[in-house]
């Protein structure tokens, strides 16, 4: 990809852009639910990168003014978010270190397309485009409905990484209370691609081999069933290429039909649909090869593929949102799931884009004059459903405090 | 002893009476115990420290289960035994026996003593949760049912039944928990709700039906709940029991038992393979990785060397598996750091010293919390940590397609006399999931000609566990066998 004017970041650029347009005051409300500085803001750790790979850690403030403040001063490539500490990190060696303990934070997930690469026949490794964003797409419409569906939160924030992923960010008072050991739980109920590189069937959901798929992935298969065709046989075209085929014949369990159709396939040019629609046909002749089968090939070609270790610990670090993607200039925005479909990872703003609109804009402008505004009123909005939520729970508080007296 | 601590009040009151159920009266109702009441009466400071010890004995065999691999069917009747040795087995209300409360007594006190001296770090109270729940679960699945009713209705768990109406309104998600249950049985079956967070072992094996946070759990899958709530409430007392520990007011007969008894615990486990062996023939150095990994490594190892001389490259827990591996097997830091930085060749000597280099130290209790981390074991290596779509760590006998598993035996072990006539025998103990016999056998074959005959194992019949003990034991049979210098290893030379 060639670098135009607008994509390259330097250190110049990333100053204008910590002074001028990073919505700090906005960051600072989501981390804190709350317009008062609480624990949840000045016991939580931020950490920098800094350019030449410079990594600091356990940084807290008391203010979005102060952490603006040292932002400026550091100038760091990104920055990242962790935990809400039992101490205020900074002060972390004055403190025993069994009384330093990361206590809340956001459940979190990252999915990156580099997962795909096994899949994909697009891209690879760090590139995207439209056509392999739709996995991602995929991905967020499986765990956003049954985050919300199963687990019951409400208050996610779904944020588009700057290259090649997105990260999702729940702030639920149940999600930021959660053990590490609850996090492994919920983690490995989401996982459902396993086995490395040298195991062919990577689907192995069943209590035992003919039961039914466990109902914690029916949401999943009605989702995922939707967008098979489209996104596996037409846009990926996966079973075109002969390792492509191979690789689904060998979850094919009838060995006489995955040996009928290697015949038909080798050396054709069949398209994936043909390929498919052939083995559909030959399937219903076959004991062996029940729509357990076809499910456990759905899932593996589609379910969603999430970092696990990034979810599972409290004390994981994640970059923050609105941080500017070093190689793309990209800036980490928002994203709203019900629109995942048309979202597209080019058309997001990049910081030098940016920085021109505001000197159009004219003297005293902000990222309101800016192609900025509508992601940054989109994290608002976010807050704004948490904190009234925080704002009931603590009134249901003081009416049983009451009661109690 | 526990001055200033708050006195629960007991919930659910008395128990009703019903025909054929005991009911006993006084401190001890039930046979099981959420020991939430601590003991409040005066103790001879012998009966302190021998009731403990009689409890620790059974809480090192638990460990030692672990350790050992044994099955639970195993571990249970080893607990039972050990149990009813130290009269903590605890007879059931309708036994009538006149030591029914001397033996809940017992059971109490040393629960609560042990408490005092695991509560220090979180080390010893990992493990001793890990074990007193195990102990309460052996009890439990052997408790009389009614009794057990009873005991449940006791505490509040925060479940609520599922009504009919709404067991129909999910039957066929409910159903298809319990593929195995007919129409009739599923009809008897009664579910209860419960917040998720308190089932986390059967979310995160999707044993249960979620919606909007709340679990549906099956009667029979209803001691998951238990067992968790034991958990909890035993993890949350102890970090009280541990805030509280310095203000103990104490005269100096208490810590010196107190320190006895966790020493006691922290060597009840032997862990021969866990810490670096002494090299046997001088220095191992990097150079000699490639030749040993040949000769010596187990396929776990072997494929991971492999691995990294083909991509120069290995993830993050391939690393750490291999690394620790070298580690124990005596590679020094200096040289482990010369083998990685050799064998990522294709990264510049900058990127390596900021991105590995740390990690290397790390490993070798250098950097960090300076801890002096064990090599993994074969259980560590099949359980957790599970392989990702595109890492080479983990088990081959595990996480391979058996076709891969067996083009890779050949290309690996065939120089050493493996041949295509083994492979049946070693992927059918790969199907019925005997990974580690699957292991041992390899071992055999390519040691035959150092004599080493089918069913014996590393030695003696025993079978790997540890991927160390594999090479340790391969490094010492290729060892010139000077009138069999080796004592405790029994072996035919052939």
């Amino acid at each position: 990809m060639a670098l135009d004017s607008d994509n390259e970041v330097t250190p110049e650029v990333m100053l204008a852009f910590y002074r001028l347009l990073y919505p700090f005051h906005s960051l600072f409300t989501w981390l804190n639910q709350g317009q008062i500085p609480t624990k949840l803001f000045t016991q939580r750790e931020f950490a920098f990168t800094l350019a030449g790979d410079v990594y600091l850690r356990y940084h807290s403030f008391m203010s979005a003014e102060e952490l603006k403040k040292q932002v400026l001063a550091f100038n760091p490539t990104r920055f990242e978010i962790g935990p809400m500490y039992s101490a205020r990190p900074k002060d972390r060696k004055t403190v025993r270190p069994s009384a330093f303990t990361p206590l809340l934070r956001e459940l979190v997930f990252d999915i990156d397309m580099t997962d795909y690469d096994a899949i994909r026949t697009c891209c690879s490794s760090a590139d995207i485009c439209a056509r392999c964003w739709a996995f991602i797409a995929a991905a967020v419409r499986v765990l956003d409905t049954t985050l919300r569906e199963q687990f019951g939160f409400r208050h996610m924030l779904w944020v588009y990484s700057g290259r090649r992923g997105i990260h999702l960010w729940i702030s639920d008072a149940d999600a930021l209370e959660l053990t590490d050991e609850q996090r492994r739980a919920l983690v490995a109920s989401l996982t459902v691609i396993e086995g490395g590189k040298d195991m062919h069937k990577k689907v192995n959901v069943r209590f035992t081999k003919q039961s039914p798929l466990p109902p914690a992935l029916w949401g999943a298969r009605e989702t995922l069933n939707d967008r098979f065709g489209e996104l596996i046989l037409r846009n990926q075209d996966c079973f075109a290429s002969q390792e492509g085929w191979e690789a689904l014949l060998r979850l094919v369990s009838d060995g006489g039909i995955a040996e009928t159709l290697r015949e038909e396939w080798t050396g054709s040019k069949i398209s994936s649909i043909d390929k498919w629609l052939r083995l559909r046909e030959l399937a219903k002749g076959s004991k062996s090869l029940t729509s357990a089968v076809f499910e456990d090939i759905l899932l593996q070609y589609t379910y969603p593929r999430i970092d696990a270790e990034v979810s599972k610990h409290r004390n994981h670090l994640l970059k923050a949102p609105f941080c500017v993607h070093p190689k793309t200039g990209r800036v980490c925005v928002p994203v709203d799931p019900s629109r995942i479909d048309e979202f597209d990872p080019v058309k997001v703003p990049t910081v030098g884009q940016l920085l021109r609109e505001l000197n159009e804009a004219g003297e005293g402008a902000d990222w309101q004059k800016t192609s900025l505004k509508p992601y940054v009123d989109l994290f608002d909005q976010h807050t704004k459903g948490i904190m009234n939520e925080v704002r009931l729970a603590k009134m249901k508080a003081s009416a049983n405090d009451v009661q109690d007296w | 002893m526990y001055k200033g601590g708050q006195q629960p009040t007991i919930k659910g009151a008395q128990p009703k009476k019903e025909a054929d159920v005991v009911v006993l009266q006084g401190p001890y109702p039930y046979r099981l115990s959420f020991y939430d009441r601590p003991p409040l009466y005066d103790v001879t400071i012998e009966d302190f420290e021998t009731f403990a010890l009689d409890r620790l004995r059974i809480l090192a065999e638990i460990e030692a289960s672990y350790a050992r691999n044994r099955s639970w069917d195993e571990l249970r009747t080893v607990t039972e035994a050990q149990c009813k040795k130290y009269d903590l087995w605890l007879s059931s209300n309708t036994a009538r026996s006149q030591f029914i409360d001397l033996e809940r007594k017992k059971d109490h006190l040393s629960h609560f003593v042990l408490r005092l001296a695991f509560c220090r770090s979180e080390e010893l109270r990992r493990r001793f949760v890990k074990a007193e729940t195990t102990l309460f679960r052996v009890r439990y699945e052997k408790d009389d049912t009614k009794e057990l009713t009873q005991f449940l209705s006791s505490q509040d768990f925060g479940w609520e039944k599922v009504d009919p109406p709404e067991k129909a309104t999910y039957e066929s998600e409910l159903r298809a928990l319990l593929p195995n249950v007919g129409d009739k049985e599923f009809k008897d079956i009664v579910f209860y709700k419960v917040k998720w967070t308190r089932v986390p072992d059967l979310v995160a094996k999707r044993r249960v039906f979620l919606r909007r946070g709340q679990a549906f759990v099956p009667t029979t899958l209803q001691a998951s709940i238990v067992f968790h709530a034991f958990e909890t409430q035993l993890e949350k007392a102890l970090e009280r029991t541990a805030k509280g520990l310095p203000r103990l007011d104490e005269d100096t007969r208490i810590v010196p038992i107190l320190n006895n008894l966790s020493q006691g615990f922290l060597a009840g486990v032997p862990s021969e393979w866990t810490n670096a062996t002494p090299t046997m023939d001088g220095e191992l150095r990097a150079e000699m990785v490639d030749g040993l990994a040949k000769k010596h490594f187990p396929m776990c190892m072997r494929n991971l060397h492999e691995s990294l001389m083909r991509d120069h490259h290995l993830k993050h827990f391939g690393r750490l598996q291999y690394g620790l591996f070298l580690k124990v097997l005596g590679l020094s830091i200096e040289e482990a750091v010369a083998f990685w930085r050799k064998s990522f060749s294709s990264i510049t000597d900058d990127k390596f010293n900021k991105e590995y280099k740390y990690n290397i130290r790390h490993s070798y209790g250098l950097e960090g919390k300076r801890a002096n981390y064990p090599a993994k074991s074969c259980q560590q290596i099949l359980l957790s940590d599970q392989p990702g779509p595109s890492d080479c760590h983990g088990c081959p006998y595990r996480h391979f397609a058996p076709d891969n598993l067996q083009t890779s035996l050949l290309t690996y072990y065939s120089n050493q006399g493996l041949t295509s006539s083994n492979l049946p025998e070693i992927m059918k103990t790969v199907k019925e999931g005997h990974y580690h016999v699957a292991c041992t056998r390899v071992f055999e074959i390519t040691h035959t000609s150092k004599g080493v005959e089918k069913g014996q194992g590393i030695g003696s019949g025993e079978s790997v566990t540890h991927p160390n003990q594999y090479a340790a034991r391969s490094r010492e049979l290729e060892k010139p066998q000077e009138g069999g210098t080796s004592s405790d290893t029994a072996m035919v030379v052939g």
